[in-house]
């Protein structure tokens, strides 16, 4: 084992004298590599802590949405539709909810108006995001002034700004109460946005959505579990896009990684020559130049994911944040949360380190195989 | 300079990978506090959408067909007028429905 572990040694130790005889080469291809594998993880870091985002956040959204659907197109819900709904089986509570968008010139942004099912504003009193407080120069006593839907100025007064650690959730968001909401877009009352349901046993939550919609057959059911499938194909779309721009990169480093072993200089062949004319077998010219591939990729993979999850987690992706994210003028201020996954850890590593070994391996075991006596008259 | 000259290859190049994955260690380390703390700062977001009953995270905002991408319509495209061609990010990057998941409507 000892005598093996030395041998091992001996043939690095040749490596990292060749790598140091190659240097400026050789550290040009470091920093390609760590650059690759730095644009692969920090797309990878980040498309999973935005699905992350999105499943915590989810985790407590409405078991069941019921849309009305009119001509194909979503409708006001009329409250005797609640009251079909509440008589089914299995359904725990129906909560008719009031939602609606408002386009506010000021800024130039969409805002999303909200009567909260529980612990509403009082009247004339709003709470607001704080990315739309952050926009309209808004502090807690200050007074909101909007259009309504007749055109009239409608003034609402900032009770509270919500917790800026929600603006995941709360940026573009101004709660009223029923009253104020209802005035505003002059909808009267008996009439909702939608409708929510708990179900009291979670596994009967599709059977659930079949009775609504047996019941109610222009209705639309929307489960929380396709709104978290929702989010889960947003994001791995985005990242899927990246990726697939990236793979361009990846496949020209592993061409250039081809390149580079299969274009061996006179000087390198002369080397491997001499190596075997001194006793040196291929199967040892193979363990040094593998031993070379291993050394570059390893320290390349280790620098590389290293700055990735900086840039990710602790400078906040300057790089890929509005690609991945998306962006708006209300737009919600958060950094991702890391998750070690060590499948995602050895998928990025076989992405990146195999094709650079699989690249050089071909060439330099033809140049190992070479006749020492023609290699050294060349 | 004398002291690296001295040591052996196999040495060096176990340092420069130790140098490598002793910090990456270190990050992966930490992940842990840094997750802690930061889904703990989600607890306010997850408290509101329970209470006010949302749906979506504002993500994708500029629009209003894009901003409950979980509620939009089935064909959320074109749907200011005929001609509104979409250009804002969150559509032209939100993908086609995927053909293998049953809808239950």
């Amino acid at each position: 084992m000892n005598a093996w572990i030395e041998r091992q040694r001996g043939l690095v130790d040749t490596t990292v004298a060749n790598l140091g005889r190659r240097r400026g080469r050789n550290l040009g291809l470091f920093l390609a590599y760590t650059l690759l594998v730095f644009l692969l993880a920090s797309v990878v870091l980040y498309g999973d802590g935005l699905r992350r985002e999105a499943r915590l956040l989810l985790a407590d959204a409405p078991e069941l949405v019921v849309q009305r659907l009119t001509a194909g197109r979503h409708d006001l819900m009329p409250a005797a539709w609640l009251e079909e709904i509440r008589g089914l089986r299995g359904v725990s509570a129906v909560t008719g909810r009031l939602w609606g968008y408002h386009f506010d010139a000021a800024i130039g942004a969409n805002l999303t108006l909200q009567v909260p099912l529980a612990e509403a504003p009082a009247s004339g009193k709003t709470r607001i995001g704080a990315a739309l407080a952050r926009a309209r120069g808004l502090a807690a006593g200050d007074v909101l002034s909007l259009r309504d839907h007749a055109g009239n100025p409608f003034a609402l007064s900032v009770e509270a700004l919500l917790d800026s650690r929600s603006e995941l959730v709360s940026a573009d968001l101004l709660l009223l109460n029923e009253a104020d909401f209802r005035a505003f877009f002059g909808i009267e009352p008996g009439r909702y946005t939608d409708a929510t349901l708990a179900v009291a046993n979670p596994k009967e939550v599709r059977k659930v959505a079949e009775k609504v919609l047996a019941r109610l057959p222009a209705a639309r059911v929307i489960s929380r579990e396709e709104m978290r499938r929702s989010y889960e194909a947003v994001f791995n779309w985005r990242q899927g896009l990246l990726l697939t721009f990236l793979s361009v990169l990846l496949a020209a480093f592993a061409l250039l990684a081809w390149d580079k072993a299969s274009g061996l200089s006179a000087e390198e062949r002369r080397e491997i020559g001499i190596l075997k004319a001194v006793g040196w077998d291929s199967g040892d010219v193979l363990t040094m130049k593998l031993w070379e591939g291993v050394l570059l990729s390893a320290t390349a993979f280790l620098a590389g994911y290293g700055l990735a999850w900086l840039h990710v987690f602790y400078w906040g992706a300057p790089l890929f944040e509005p690609v991945l994210k998306g962006w708006s003028v209300l737009y919600p201020r958060f950094t991702v949360a890391p998750d070690v996954d060590s499948a995602q850890i050895a998928t990025l590593f076989f992405l990146t380190v195999l094709p650079y070994v699989a690249a050089t391996l071909v060439p330099v075991w033809r140049a190992a195989t070479l006749d020492p006596d023609e290699v050294i008259r060349e | 300079m004398a002291m690296f000259h001295k040591r052996r290859g196999s040495t060096l190049a176990a340092w420069a990978l130790g140098a490598g994955l002793i910090p990456l260690l270190l990050l992966l380390l930490d992940a842990g506090r840094l997750a802690e703390g930061r889904t703990a700062d989600r607890e306010p977001g997850r408290t509101l959408a329970a209470r006010a009953g949302l749906t979506d995270p504002a993500l994708f905002n500029e629009a209003r067909y894009a901003r409950h991408l979980s509620q939009a319509d089935r064909h959320a495209a074109f749907q200011d007028h005929p001609a509104g061609l979409e250009h804002f990010p969150a559509g032209s990057l939100a993908p086609p429905p995927d053909p293998r998941h049953e809808r239950l409507d």
